[in-house]
């Protein structure tokens, strides 16, 4: 059998898998009646529902014939993992990993880190460019966050200020 | 007479100089984004809702509004002089308004679109005052099952108007509803899906959602696209004022544009894109009057209408989320997340709980109205150089906006895990044509519909008829399948298609 869109097929998948792992989770709650819904009733409903969705993407996705197979396409992998991979950072270099034992190093560092990793997910990377910016932004973000709205922020790392 | 009253009263609180200020902070952010291409209300909403906590709601909600109407102005500029949509509503000024800049009369071009949204704003405000207090009185007349039946309603009118493949928007709704649900159910205080992991009991955060899949994935799919030659008109700004004939072709095209715009703006699902596409098609219907340029090579009216109809709809569009508290598009539910934030249960009682944040929402929008025709026209210079800001700058820029702005809402690091695995997924609907913003609908609407739900079934003792025989239910319900069958009608279907593939 051929996938007439790929793009269709895949979604469907989708919603099939969450739709069936809504619904398969609901029923360890209560679901209850009509009159007395249990907690499990409403997600039961629900995922049952785009399970059946999905289930009907998939099928017109498999019988209905489009130009070009809608296919996805190729994945932007080099942003998809620069931007994921700098965000992260920033979460582990602004409050450290105690379980590991990594030290929070505050937002300053945390700035520098993410804005040179986030970066690389473009077409060209200059480091003095890119340095000049991570500047601007520290000295941006301490003033707006942390002097004029007072979010509370660890702003340099913890071994330096105790 | 009370309108009056109630205005004079929204414009004692609006007219504060906090007040002003947070209006100007909001309309100057949402020109900047609307400016720049890539970077939307959503997302721009979402990174500041953190920074609002510590303001009182009133101030919150003007800044947050302003900067949805102020992106309406500010995407203009960059669709008339480079040639992208600095926001989608404004992908339909392009086609006219870049012509006209290529022809010399970027000027005129760029007046066209700021007068005509400063009236279509005013108006549009108008008309939400005018309109609110009768509505909300209806509203007060709905029970359990009305509520259910009106968001079944909203959300089916959403998938409708909205671009793309029907079945699969439904299919993004009810997911959406489903991951509304995350967390702790209030009836019983069994916490659902939560995997035993504690910050999960909370439910997932609406900030992370809409950071992860509009923001993150809307970086990584702009990046994966070649860099665009960008061609900025910035010398041939001269001479903003239109000629007495381009005036005489503006103003009736102003006119239709806010009327329609403002009717959109308040049905479910609509709002500013939707208005856009559908003047420029009545506008482009219109007969050409002799001696006039014909559309698609630098048409006036091709830039008035659809521009004074997104601002009317982003006006009008706060109807629906006023009176009865249910969100018509992605920008109206952050707004009820930003609400709630601030301990307002969105709904009609707003009115008669908060006149002054009722009101004074509404007069500074007429405030906001005026900064930005002050702000787009003579410092129109200001934002021109914005243009030349390379992405590669801005990009690092934004992810990092929206890691501070995730650590920030509840100072957890978890957040930031949560809005990384959200990336990837707004990446993955992007990838396979699935349409975000029903989600993030849904997510906001799940909690509300399960529990009127829960409370309609429980007051008819578990008997689901009670939807049909219920007057106002039972025709709200109609409504929504009657959207349903128009819409799966082969000949309105294949329009439908034509009309968002058609640039």
């Amino acid at each position: 059998m051929n996938i007439k869109s790929q793009k269709d097929f895949f979604s469907g998948l989708f919603y099939l898998v969450a739709g069936g792992a809504f619904a398969f989770g609901a029923t360890n709650y209560n679901v209850g009646t009509g009159a007395r819904m249990g907690p499990g009733y409403f997600p039961l409903l629900l995922g049952i529902l785009l399970a059946i969705i999905g289930a009907f993407i998939m099928f017109k996705s498999l019988t209905v014939e489009t130009q070009d197979g809608e296919k996805i396409g190729k994945w932007a992998w080099k942003p998809l993992f620069f931007i994921i991979v700098g965000n992260l950072l920033f979460g582990i270099l602004l409050g450290g990993l105690p379980s590991i034992g990594v030290p929070a190093m505050g937002l300053i560092v945390a700035i520098f880190g993410t804005t040179l990793v986030v970066s690389l997910a473009g077409d060209t990377f200059k480091l003095k460019e890119v340095l000049i910016l991570s500047i601007i932004l520290s000295i941006g973000s301490y003033g707006a966050f942390v002097k004029l709205l007072n979010l509370q922020f660890p702003v340099w790392p913890t071994f330096i200020t105790g | 007479m009370d309108l009056f009253d109630n205005l004079a009263l929204g414009f004692g609180v609006a007219f504060t100089f906090q007040n002003l200020i947070y209006a100007f902070v909001g309309c100057l952010l949402g020109t900047l984004i609307g400016v720049l291409p890539g970077v939307g209300p959503v997302a721009t909403i979402a990174m500041l809702l953190p920074a609002t906590y510590a303001l009182p709601p009133v101030a919150a909600l003007i800044m947050l509004a302003g900067i949805y109407y102020g992106a309406q102005y500010g995407g203009s500029t960059t669709a008339i002089l480079v040639n992208l949509p600095g926001e989608a509503s404004s992908v339909v000024t392009m086609i006219d308004g870049y012509q006209m800049a290529r022809k010399g009369r970027a000027g005129p071009a760029l007046a066209a679109a700021g007068l005509g949204s400063f009236f279509a704003g005013c108006v549009g405000t108008l008309v939400l005052a005018a309109f609110a207090v009768p509505l909300t009185e209806v509203a007060f007349k709905f029970g359990p099952a009305e509520y259910f039946s009106l968001m079944v309603l909203g959300l089916i009118g959403a998938v409708v108007l909205a671009s793309g493949s029907l079945i699969k928007a439904v299919g993004m709704i009810v997911l959406g509803l489903l991951m509304g649900l995350i967390g702790t159910d209030v009836n019983s205080g069994v916490a659902r899906f939560s995997f035993d992991i504690p910050e999960l009991t909370d439910g997932v955060g609406f900030i992370v959602i809409a950071m992860g899949v509009f923001g993150y994935g809307e970086i990584i799919s702009n990046l994966s696209k070649p860099e665009e030659d960008r061609e900025v008109f910035t010398a041939k700004v001269t001479g903003l004022m239109p000629t007495g004939e381009d005036f005489k072709r503006m103003v009736p095209a102003v006119l239709r544009g806010t009327a329609l715009g403002s009717a959109l703006g308040i049905l479910p699902g609509g709002g500013a894109l939707l208005a856009a596409f559908a003047t420029y098609t009545i506008e482009k219907k219109t007969k050409l009057q002799p001696g006039e340029v014909p559309f698609g090579q630098g048409n006036i009216r091709g830039v008035a209408a659809p521009e004074s109809a997104n601002n009317a709809a982003s006006q009008t569009s706060f109807i629906p989320l006023l009176t009865l508290g249910i969100p018509p598009n992605a920008v109206m539910a952050l707004m009820v997340g930003a609400m709630t934030i601030h301990n307002i249960q969105p709904g009609p009682q707003v009115m008669t709980s908060n006149p002054e944040l009722f009101w004074g929402l509404i007069a500074s929008m007429w405030i906001g109205n005026a900064m930005l025709i002050i702000l787009n026209l003579p410092l129109i210079g200001i934002w021109i150089k914005l243009l030349s800001v390379p992405y590669r700058w801005l990009f690092p820029a934004i992810v990092l906006f929206c890691a501070i702005g995730v650590y920030s809402t509840n100072n957890n690091t978890w957040d930031i895990w949560m809005v990384a695995m959200f990336g990837v997924v707004g990446y993955t609907f992007i990838k396979l044509g699935m349409e975000p913003a029903p989600l993030l609908l849904g997510f906001i609407l799940g909690p509300m519909m399960e529990e009127n739900l829960r409370r309609a079934m429980l007051l008819s003792r578990g008997d689901w008829s009670v939807f049909v025989t219920r007057p106002l239910s039972a025709s709200l319900l109609a409504m929504a399948v009657l959207l349903l069958i128009i819409v799966a009608l082969p000949s309105i279907k294949s329009k439908r298609q034509e009309a968002f593939v058609e640039e």
